[in-house]
């Protein structure tokens, strides 16, 4: 009972400071940049926004461009129940449900670009295109990945992968490349700038931000809000596998909330410093990313 | 200690991917000077059953060489005829590091059956030498520009070294230097044809080359 009660309480934090971390990856831009930058609360004051307004329809949709954001973001939510925490799992845990963590970002991606062709808009459709074609390398480095730490872990959950010895362990190595890879996949997945740059508005670069570009008021809120889950999601996957084990749950849960901090600083950094690639050289970004679970896999399974 | 031999090992097959990805020449030879550092060092942390100076003119001879003066003569042979900065690939980028991963397997496959040469060589050496070697090959195969062939070929010898290290309480001295002697005349000697190709032919396009042959009237 009492884990249960931690789970969620580490849920209901999550929920709570999701749209955070995209203020730390835009304020650390901006201190590199020499800028102030926007509010730490920007995230909140834009959902607080969107929430507030009313959805406008465009006459050629249907339901499915009504239904895709809100089950997009209920896709977010329940990955995100899914992730443990450290000695506490996740509120729903169960063998094999790291197959299920990927796939419900696959269903989210599903809906976000059936929304978009639902439009029929042809810039729509180039984003979808565009997602589709990514993502379907960046899911194998992230499966790889999840299989590697698993074979590590010897187990398929997801609670019993990320409370392992992690890097310091017996296969350091294999820990490290995958999580190198899964880092890579965050910054893929989560429309960020070595792969898509959240900011632009420039119809040939954009990938994401097409997709989502019929949408307002509440919807959109949707869609925020998903992203900034899916972006804590894959963001506390990562520090999961990073973080030192301490057992207990509160240590756990600071230790993990210090990891996003480090993983938006370390975002905010290579949004800095790195160039956005061209579309052309993504695929490459993302099969190296494969390459390198696979190279994870294979460390943990010799021996 | 085994865990940095690994950690040594996961890197030298990370200059591989590094190798099979890159586009530019620079990095490329960046890619494979890496390699060179890494395989000098290498006998130091996986300490062969050697005398310690010996071990020592080894890994600096070979640092020195394969390190430095390697991708030194590269650079100057780029500079020299003008070489465009890009790979020019028969195979891409993606596929070819696909195919680094089928190579990995494979030389995993193979390097772990095989028998152990030395008792102490760590596990992961056979596999990473063989998988070196091969992408050696691979990338003389996959690209067109000499200099890239040539970067390649040293990659295949770095495989070779590394393969011999895991056999090297067997190995004489004198083996080992006379190996590191041959390379750098290869590397000296595919300078100067890189250059003088160059010369005649206004470009070291390797795939023009079969044209030089005699064809009847």
């Amino acid at each position: 009972m009492n884990q249960v009660l931690v789970s969620a309480l580490q849920l209901g934090i999550s929920l709570f400071l999701a749209p955070l971390v995209p203020g730390v990856i835009n304020r650390v831009k901006a201190i590199m940049a020499g800028r102030r930058g926007q509010p730490l609360f920007q995230a909140y004051f834009d959902l607080a926004k969107l929430f507030s307004k009313g959805s406008v329809y465009s006459r050629t949709t249907t339901w499915v461009f009504r239904l895709g954001p809100s089950l997009g973001c209920a896709a977010a939510l329940t990955a995100l129940a899914l992730l443990p925490w450290g000695a506490a799992g996740g509120l729903l845990s169960f063998e094999g449900d790291l197959i299920l963590f990927a796939g419900l970002f696959g269903l989210m991606r599903f809906l976000t670009i059936l929304a978009a062709l639902d439009t029929g808009s042809a810039f729509e459709g180039m984003g979808a295109s565009r997602e589709a074609w990514f993502s379907a390398l960046a899911e194998p480095a992230l499966l790889l990945g999840l299989a590697s730490l698993a074979c590590t872990a010897q187990s398929l959950s997801l609670a019993q992968i990320l409370s392992g010895p992690g890097i310091g362990g017996g296969r350091g190595a294999a820990v490290l490349l995958a999580a190198g890879a899964v880092f890579i996949v965050f910054l893929s997945e989560n429309a960020r700038i070595p792969v898509d740059d959240p900011n632009t508005h420039l119809e040939l670069t954009m990938i994401h931000e097409v997709m989502v570009l019929d949408h307002s008021g509440v919807d959109f809120g949707y869609i925020q809000y998903g992203s900034f889950l899916k972006l804590w999601a894959l963001g506390g996957l990562l520090v999961g596998i990073l973080r030192p084990k301490t057992g207990l749950w509160a240590a756990d849960l600071a230790a993990g909330l210090g990891g996003m901090l480090c993983v938006g600083i370390a975002t905010g950094l290579v949004e800095s410093l790195i160039a956005r690639l061209r579309l052309a050289r993504v695929p490459q970004l993302l099969v190296a990313a494969v390459a390198m679970s696979a190279l994870a896999l294979a460390l943990s399974l010799v021996r | 200690m085994t865990m940095w031999v690994e950690g040594f090992l996961v890197i030298l097959i990370l200059t591989n991917l590094w190798l099979l990805g890159s586009s530019r020449l620079l990095s490329c030879i960046a890619a494979v000077s890496v390699q060179g550092v890494l395989l000098g060092i290498l006998p130091l942390v996986i300490r062969i059953d050697a005398p310690l100076g010996r071990l020592l003119l080894q890994a600096g001879v070979s640092l020195a060489l394969k390190g430095i003066i390697f991708p030194l003569l590269m650079l100057r042979a780029v500079r020299s005829v003008d070489a465009r900065r890009e790979m020019e690939p028969l195979v891409g980028y993606s596929t070819s590091l696909l195919i680094g991963v089928l190579l990995l397997a494979v030389s995993l496959y193979t390097g772990l059956r095989l028998p152990a040469p030395a008792e102490a060589a760590p596990r992961l050496l056979v596999p990473a030498a063989l998988f070196t070697a091969l992408t050696g090959l691979f990338v003389i195969v996959g690209r067109r520009s000499a200099i890239v062939q040539a970067m390649a070929y040293l990659a295949m010898e770095n495989g070779i070294a590394a393969f011999g290290m895991a056999l090297a309480e067997q190995e004489p001295l004198l083996v080992e230097m006379g190996t590191l002697l041959d390379a750098f005349v290869a590397v000296f000697v595919m300078g100067i044809t890189i250059f003088h190709i160059n010369r005649e032919f206004d470009h070291i396009d390797s795939r023009k080359l079969s044209s030089l042959k005699d064809t009847p009237q």
